[in-house]
């Protein structure tokens, strides 16, 4: 127990743990995984908060993101500039969101804003188009994609503004019945 | 301190504590959360004392853990202790095999209730003249006692009840998991609201780590949308609608043609095998021409109609059932002809067999003519004849039951050599050949083989059914079958990690495997009625098996209640099997299911006009905020004719108050108007937005807010 006691303070984990999902353990061991990915700059020592921030290269090469269409915008959607440099809270943030502890309405929420690729504040038709060309590559013509995307919106846009607002994305992902990640 | 004072401070120090318990599930960012949580303790800290309750942070602390310890959080959580959704339909049938399992279950404690210990070394041997013919595999072995052994077992009578019992058992559970299926599934729905939606934000599974996985994931999604797209234009395509008419029914009529000849191969290489059966010079082909024959039928035959079905271009799903029902009614004509040629067979021994009776009478006679003439002065009766000696009729049932086993052998053998040969060698050839060949072997032809999923789900539907239909005869084959299933699983779970691809339409024949359970009672209820016919109207042999000496097989139940239970019970029976008691059960029974059917459809109607309902308030809501006129007509109608315009719905807001939006949401765990800082990008620069966007201010001219028709008549 010697070392983990120099990585945070006892009210340090349990802050953390109160504002996670996680267990000090668990909190620990992320540590132990962002120290690895650049052991370099993260320090052993966090009991003054020291802020350090990995970018996303790093954190977009780890296994669990690698072969994840999305991971540029996952990251980028839980930094605090906006460009996907993660600090270590940013980086324990996000993986509580998608651990499968966290509840369904947190992870739409998070989910909305990973699809908003444009950072709008709303899924516009481009946004979608972006999201299908990611999941399908160039295996789908342009005029195809266009066609679903186009399909999409109408499916599921409730105001009739031609943009899927928190609301409408919200209405519509609690119905699937493969939500479940 | 005031009372009021204190009761507000109370309220605030609970929320507070309530915000501590929620904070995690706040859309904020860490540092923001850490800094409302420390602030929220120290508040709670500094007044929980202030208040008197002394215990403050520690106690809620204590609280806390607890609760985690009894939810299980720290080692496990919820989700991973609720048991997953079994029926979680994917879009690989792999669920539909798990059910057989089961059914292997089940086989096995058949298998042991006849307490058979049977001689597993010499099935591979299996020939007209092998020794197996004679071992507990089959029908013969057993003799036609009524009790035996100690403890007074009734084996004839026990036969009998498992081998209609095993019928009566499989149905209950067949039936069983169809009824749970169409309640869990829904029915086939196609019909759903968010199709692409569904498929575009929900189909990635985030826990891919493996790149050809990934790949493999890619190549689905994308077959996915292509079939939904194909689906789209379909409804907006519009063709030489004469052309492909005449197509099909040229397509059908070849199927037709196929289906006949094969029916008429098997009729003419059965009676070869009946000639074969007059000579004795035969070969390994020679004797196990039938059923190679079938095994072979059975595979050449899907892969011909599947090339025939290109010419009708349907949509794949339903040419997906096209092509299983052909595949079924080849097998179903296949097996039925060779049932008819085994009755042939069958009625032939019977004759032969009233032949042989008056043959061994006559042999006893000598024998013991024979006895008393070369000792004549022993007195008392002879020894037994040799057991080798006796003149056997021609066991009919145990023929029957070695024609299934032996069936049932070669479509093992015929599987195990099709997957080594034309997914292994092939996989082999198109790797190694692949660095010498004119053409790229893995993208054009041959490929890899595709794992054809309902091509295998259907082979073994098949082999259920030939085992239903042979156990009866062959109480061994249940437990050969059951080592089949066992190796061949492995072996094909070896064959396709190792040498097939996913299939490259990734879709179902039906959304909840009811398609091949209602295959699967089919299948039950062919195989069914050979055997009840046999058992009812068939004679026994009159020297071999349980029911050897009787009239028919049923009189053995006859027996059993007449002399081992109670006498009400019998004269109960008879009174049971009157026509006139079995004839108005039958007319109830028919009358019950017009009703429930008539109940079913009333059900469904109600169904859609809820649906209907439904639809219609989404349309509404739409066109209410998007300040339009109702689109329905009738509802246009009826507003024109509304003489005061005030009864319109109250103003509303762009994105203001909507809960009866969120039928799905769970609590209040988020407040979604509130906190939806994370759609701004900075969110540092700002604190949480807590209005609604936008100004209130009534548009110019339109006193009334939004929502409204056109302005009232005066």
């Amino acid at each position: 127990m010697g070392s983990k006691h120099t990585t945070f303070r006892d009210d340090q984990l349990d802050e953390y743990q109160d504002c996670t999902f996680f267990t000090s353990k668990e909190i620990l061991r992320l540590h132990g995984r962002f120290r690895d990915l650049a052991p370099n700059i993260v320090p052993m020592d966090y009991t003054n908060n020291p802020d350090i921030t990995l970018p996303s290269s790093v954190i977009t090469a780890m296994p669990e993101l690698k072969e994840n269409p999305f991971r540029h915008s996952i990251v980028e959607a839980f930094s605090e500039d906006g460009k996907g440099n993660l600090s270590f809270n940013d980086f324990v943030d996000m993986f509580s969101v998608l651990s499968e502890m966290a509840p369904l309405d947190l992870k739409i929420i998070y989910a909305f804003k990973i699809y908003d690729f444009n950072r709008d504040g709303f899924l516009c038709e481009k946004d979608v188009e972006e999201t299908v060309h990611r999941l399908t590559g160039e295996e789908l013509r342009p005029e195809e994609r266009r066609l679903v995307s186009q399909r999409v919106m109408e499916e599921a846009d409730l105001d009739g503004d031609w943009k899927l607002s928190l609301i409408d994305f919200e209405n519509m992902i609690s119905k699937a019945p493969d939500f479940i990640r | 301190m005031s009372e009021g004072e204190r009761a507000r401070l109370m309220e605030e120090v609970e929320e507070k504590k309530k915000l501590i318990a929620n904070i995690r599930n706040k859309p904020w960012r860490m540092k923001r959360r850490l800094k409302h949580l420390k602030e929220a303790q120290l508040f709670v800290d500094k007044f929980e004392g202030a208040l008197g309750k002394g215990k403050g942070r520690k106690l809620y602390a204590y609280k806390v853990m607890m609760m985690k310890v009894l939810m299980g959080l720290p080692y496990g959580s919820i989700p991973r202790k609720t048991v997953p959704r079994e029926e979680q339909d994917t879009a690989m049938d792999y669920s539909v095999l798990t059910d057989f399992n089961e059914k292997k279950r089940n086989w096995c404690r058949t298998y042991t209730l006849h307490k058979c210990s049977s001689n597993f070394k010499t099935f591979f041997t299996l020939t007209h003249h092998g020794y197996c013919k004679y071992s507990v595999l089959f029908y013969g072995y057993y003799n036609n006692q009524r009790t035996i052994g100690f403890l007074k077992f009734r084996l004839p009578l026990s036969y009998l009840m498992v081998g209609i019992g095993t019928f009566g058992y499989s149905l209950m559970v067949v039936i069983r998991t169809m009824a749970k299926n169409a309640d869990v599934g829904g029915g086939d729905g196609e019909d759903s609201e968010f199709t692409f939606a569904w498929k575009m934000f929900t189909s990635w599974d985030y826990l891919i780590g493996n790149a050809e996985t990934a790949d493999n994931k890619y190549a689905s999604i994308t077959t996915s949308f292509k079939e939904s797209i194909v689906d789209e234009q379909e409804n907006q395509k519009d063709e030489n609608i004469h052309l492909r008419r005449f197509l099909r029914v040229l397509a059908n009529f070849l199927i037709t043609c196929t289906l006949g000849g094969s029916g008429y191969l098997i009729y003419f290489v059965v009676k070869r095998s009946q000639e074969f059966a007059n000579r004795d010079d035969l070969g390994w082909y020679e004797k196990n021409e039938l059923e190679i024959i079938m095994s072979l039928l059975g595979l050449v035959g899907p892969m011909l109609f599947e090339t025939i079905a290109e010419l009708e271009e349907y949509h794949p799903r339903i040419a997906l059932k096209w092509q299983l029902g052909r595949i079924f009614a080849l097998f179903l004509g296949n097996l039925y002809t060779f049932l008819l040629a085994l009755f042939d067979e069958v009625n032939a021994k019977l004759e032969e067999e009233k032949d042989i009776k008056n043959a061994s009478i006559w042999f006893m006679k000598e024998y013991f003519a024979n006895f008393t003439a070369n000792n004549p002065n022993e007195t008392g009766t002879p020894p037994p004849i040799e057991p080798a000696d006796v003149i056997r009729g021609p066991c009919w049932e145990t023929t029957v039951g070695i024609e299934f086993v032996k069936l049932t052998i070669s479509d093992i053998q015929v599987t195990y050599l099709t997957i080594l040969i034309g997914d292994f060698l092939r996989a082999l050839i198109v790797r190694f050949l692949n660095y010498c060949w004119c053409w790229d072997l893995e993208a054009g032809w041959p490929s890899y083989g595709e794992f054809d999923i309902s091509g295998n789900v259907l082979g073994l539907v098949f082999n259920q059914g030939m085992i239903w239909m042979g156990s009866f005869y062959a109480p061994g084959l249940v437990g050969i079958n059951v080592l089949r299933l066992l190796t061949s699983m492995y072996y094909q779970c070896w064959a396709v990690m190792a040498c097939n691809v996913p299939h490259e339409r990734v879709f179902k024949a039906s959304k909840s495997n009811n398609f091949y359970m209602g295959l699967l009672l089919l299948i039950l209820f062919l195989s069914l009625l050979p055997v009840v016919y046999t058992i009812m109207s068939l004679p026994p042999s009159f020297d071999c098996g349980p029911f050897s000496g009787k009239e028919r097989m049923f009189d053995v139940i006859i027996e059993t209640i007449e002399l081992d239970l109670p006498s009400f019970l019998g004269t109960l029976f008879s009174y049971a099997a009157n026509p006139g008691l079995i004839i108005p059960a039958i007319l109830l029974m028919v009358l019950a299911i017009y009703y429930l059917n008539s109940v079913s459809e009333a059900y469904k109607n109600a169904n859609n006009e809820l649906k209907k309902k439904m639809q219609m308030a989404r349309d509404e809501e739409k066109n209410r905020r998007n300040n339009k006129d109702s689109t329905n007509q009738v509802m246009k109608d009826l507003e024109d004719l509304l003489p005061n315009r005030s009864n319109l719905p109250p103003p509303e807001e762009k994105k203001g108050q909507k809960p009866k939006v969120k039928p799905g949401a769970a609590g209040n765990a988020v407040n979604l108007q509130k906190d939806v800082s994370l759609a701004s990008v900075n969110p540092n620069a700002r604190g949480p937005v807590t209005q609604a966007p936008g100004p209130r201010a009534p548009g110019p001219g339109n006193s009334r807010g939004r929502g409204q028709g056109p302005p009232p008549r005066h």
